[in-house]
């Protein structure tokens, strides 16, 4: 009974420990966002709670004298546009790696993967000359262009893995009930690979809403800028850091990627492709 | 319903020949099994068989033409996966029709046949199903009920009933053969159980190592082995063998008995030492030696033996089969 008890007490402490964990920067990015600035500063104030009451003055900052809408609207714009890249060359190249080229698909897969190690931090001195070249300098366009590199490696080596994991047989079974390789690939394997690519997209929309270096690089107009840094460039002026609309900025960014985790992954993940091959 | 010839067919794996130059003929609505050992080669012939795999030599005939470059969708095959390869996100009826859905077949008569074809397998009433919501031998059923959905000319099955647990094996093997009987198509059938192989088929095909041991019927392999191999794999306990006048010499463990009891007038004899006896209800099995070989006798329950007593036993002259000591191949005399 005891035995039960601190099992039972040990379970609900750990995910206590874990919600505190996880919500607690969001509570933070929360109450800063409503603080007045003199809360904020003042060192003796409990950092953890509304010393004063709330203000709606960085909220109206942000959406008011920065580009905050036209930041997020950039953002979705290169986000949709890469996902939509990285889907349509991931999905064919993860299908192949995985089942037609055998042990090579496997060292290429790696290789690929090796691609997505190297950092911006250095491509992107070789990739402006290419913006340049092309003329898409202060474009979206660019990062358009610029952000595949990394996404369609990283989602394609996720994919692969994804597809292993869907028994061949059913795919043989596909080809002998009167589908071709191609007719096999879009009629069974892709409605059985929807959580796959459901993660890949949101993994590739994350991906390019966190990028910064491509951005800062490539990017000087303040109307074209996303939002990692519109924030951070158009917040921060000269060593003044304006906290409530950063924090308030970075929360409103970050609801709709939390609530598509929360909602898609787990769900969709966890069933589908269980119960129909029995070993 | 077809013909299908196997002509010289080899397919190698870089440098293992996991089919090395089988020649068979199945004849139209036969029921042939292929009979071996893992790593005989048997999966590896029958995918040559669908067209999942390419031969490296010889050629496949079906009904007259040869296949080889046919891709596996127009040969005109269905196959039955050991894991019976159910597509998951799909109900049992759309499972069954996806084969004539593909082929772009109108609704009316796809619920037609499908409705034919689970009715022959009795799971009419689980077409709404999804297949992690049905049980193994339900799954074996929609698997060969999508297989004969479209009526193929030749139906191809890998261990199907090796996943069903032992009770539901013996019904679905009965059901099995009766309706491919009904149906009458041709029937190509893997499998490394011999118990399941000698009911089953109408031939068998015994391979080894890549190659077609022997190929006959059950009774031909069972009683007039090729060689030593088919020998000792078909038949539980396997045949006994025993060096004598320069041949091997081989004989049925239920064809051994106490001298005595053989009809025969002139039984070929040998002295048994028993060393232990396993009563198994409705037989017993007696294990012991002749001179320093390890020999088996399957024995009526009900006759006296003592473990540990030496006796006169012996085959009836006809029941011996003898084999070249060096090759193992069989001898008729």
């Amino acid at each position: 009974m005891l035995k039960k008890i601190l099992s039972k007490a040990g379970f609900c402490g750990g995910l206590a420990f874990f919600i505190v964990f996880s919500a607690s920067p969001f509570y933070i990015m929360l109450i800063t966002m409503f603080k007045k600035s003199h809360d904020l500063f003042n060192p003796t104030n409990n950092p953890f709670i509304l010393n004063e009451p709330f203000t709606a003055e960085h909220v109206k900052l942000l959406f008011t004298q920065t580009l905050y809408t036209t930041f997020l609207l950039n953002t979705l714009y290169v986000g949709v546009a890469v996902v939509l890249i990285t889907v349509a060359l991931s999905v064919p190249a993860a299908f192949s790696l995985a089942r037609i080229a055998g042990r090579w698909g496997e060292n290429l897969g790696i290789g690929i993967f090796l691609t997505y190690l190297i950092p911006p931090t250095l491509l992107f001195i070789p990739l402006s000359r290419i913006i340049s070249v092309l003329g898409l300098q202060n474009s979206l366009w660019s990062l358009v262009l610029v952000y595949p590199t990394f996404t369609v490696p990283f989602c394609t080596w996720l994919l692969m893995s994804f597809i292993k994991s869907i028994p061949r047989e059913i795919e043989e079974q596909a080809l002998i009930d009167g589908c071709s390789r191609l007719g096999a690939l879009v009629k069974v394997i892709l409605p059985l690979s929807v959580p796959g690519i459901i993660t890949i997209i949101v993994f590739a929309f994350t991906l390019v809403a966190n990028e910064y270096i491509y951005a800062l690089a490539f990017i000087q107009d303040s109307a074209k800028k996303t939002i990692g840094i519109g924030l951070t460039t158009e917040l921060v002026r000269g060593d003044v850091f304006y906290w409530g609309a950063l924090m308030g900025g970075a929360l409103i960014a970050s609801i709709p990627v939390a609530l598509l985790y929360t909602f898609f992954l787990d769900r969709i993940i966890s069933g589908l492709a269980m119960g129909t091959v029995r070993r | 319903m077809a013909i299908v010839e196997l002509k010289g067919i080899s397919k190698s794996f870089g440098q293992v020949r996991a089919v090395d130059g089988v020649d068979v003929e199945i004849k139209d609505g036969e029921f042939l099994v292929l009979l071996g050992p893992s790593g005989s080669g048997k999966t590896t012939l029958m995918r040559l068989c669908a067209g999942l795999e390419r031969p490296t030599g010889g050629s496949i005939v079906i009904d007259g033409s040869v296949v080889n470059d046919v891709p596996p969708r127009e040969r005109g095959i269905a196959m039955v996966f050991q894991s019976y390869a159910l597509y998951p996100h799909k109900t049992v009826f759309r499972n069954i029709a996806f084969p004539l859905t593909v082929e772009g077949m109108d609704k009316a008569e796809i619920r037609k046949k499908v409705e034919w074809a689970a009715g022959l397998l009795g799971i009419g009433h689980l077409l709404d199903r999804m297949p992690s919501q049905v049980s193994g031998g339900e799954k074996q059923r929609v698997a060969i009920a999508r297989a004969l959905v479209r009526r193929p000319k030749v139906l191809l099955m890998d261990e199907p009933l090796s996943n069903l647990d032992a009770k539901v094996r013996h019904s679905a093997r009965d059901e099995l053969k009766k309706f491919q009987r009904e149906i009458g198509v041709t029937t190509i059938y893997v499998t490394h159980d011999q118990a399941e192989a000698m009911g089953l088929g109408d031939r068998i095909a015994v391979m080894h190592e890549g190659k077609v041991r022997q190929i006959g019927t059950p009774d031909d392999i069972y009683h007039y082995p090729a060689d030593t191999f088919v020998a000792g794999f078909v038949g539980t306990p396997p045949m006994n063998f025993i060096e004598k006048d320069g041949l091997l010499t081989g004989f049925r463990p239920e064809l051994f008995h106490p001298a005595e009891l053989i009809s025969d007038q002139d039984p070929v004899r040998f002295r048994f030492r028993i060393e232990r006896v396993e009563n198994l209800g409705a037989y017993s099995l007696a294990y012991g030696t002749i001179g320093s070989v390890k020999v088996i006798a399957n024995l009526s329950p009900r006759l006296r033996i003592r473990e540990g007593e030496e006796r006169d036993f012996g085959v009836s002259r006809q029941d011996v089969r003898y084999f070249d000591k060096q090759t193992g191949a069989g001898i008729r005399r």
